[in-house]
């Protein structure tokens, strides 16, 4: 369908050059996932041993390592257009899943793999990092990616007014 | 029609050949791969329903984009996981 009005503008064809929140979101998952990486790597290796271990760690890897590349093509795409967000979005959903799938099937039969602690930690590692990161998105038109962090005077203010 | 009563007169033949263990992991490899494949369309419909709701946001409202992308970004994730688990059940019930 054609659209005649002359100031028609194709969301599509729109592009966000603002800065991009999902960059910040991943960051701030990395960090965490960094953070909790001897839980998720030490509790294996107290089951399987050093090869649960290294299997963990490399399941952990291929977590943060998606989120990294979601979050990059996103914010990159998003400065060009919409349409190409879109594209990279969708298609960027079934190549990373290929890749991930890819990751684990060439290493199945490695001395040092163990699926059952390589499989559990993608699973737990990519929904415990999503579900712990909630609590610090703000998601507000002043704040659109992560809640700003609150600085000592604020504290002693709020302190103030809640005595 | 001719071409599928040959497919499975070759797969019968082939079926007849194979002893029932390998018969069995045949079947087994079959149905993992079709569970894998059920799994991934799920969140794919899901995907795309999310980047359309997003679109139709920012282009109501632009000035909230980066808000929306955000939403988005998680959402996408989370309905990522779900395939990501039906991969998982794949890789444990064929390899494990």
């Amino acid at each position: 369908m054609k659209n005649d009005d002359p100031q028609f503008v194709s969301v599509l064809a729109m592009s966000d050059s603002g800065p991009a929140p999902e960059a910040a979101i991943v960051r701030d998952l990395i960090k965490r996932g960094v953070f909790v990486a001897p839980v998720l790597i030490g509790a294996p290796a107290f089951i399987w041993g050093a090869n649960g271990a290294w299997s963990a760690a490399y399941g952990l890897a291929i977590v943060l390592g998606n989120f990294a590349v979601a979050a990059w093509m996103v914010s990159y795409t998003a400065k060009i257009s919409y349409a190409l967000m879109m594209g990279a979005t969708l298609f960027g959903y079934i190549l990373r899943l290929a890749v991930i799938a890819a990751a684990v099937y060439l290493v199945r039969n490695e001395a040092w793999v163990e699926l059952v602690p390589l499989c559990l930690t993608i699973v737990i590692a990519h929904v415990g990092l999503l579900f712990w990161e909630l609590r610090y998105v703000s998601l507000s038109l002043a704040f659109p990616g992560l809640k700003p962090k609150q600085t000592s005077h604020q504290d002693q203010v709020s302190k103030s007014i809640n005595n | 029609m001719e071409a599928l009563t040959r497919i499975a007169h070759v797969s019968a033949r082939v079926a007849a050949e194979l002893t029932p263990a390998e018969l069995k992991a045949n079947s087994a490899a079959q149905m993992a791969g079709l569970a894998y494949g059920l799994a991934a369309i799920g969140p794919g419909i899901g995907i795309g329903m999310i980047f359309g709701k997003a679109i139709e946001a920012m282009a109501r409202q632009p000035e909230s984009a980066g808000m929306v992308r955000t939403t988005m970004f998680l959402g996408v994730a989370f309905t990522e996981a779900l395939a990501l688990i039906g991969f998982v059940a794949f890789i444990l019930l064929k390899f494990a």
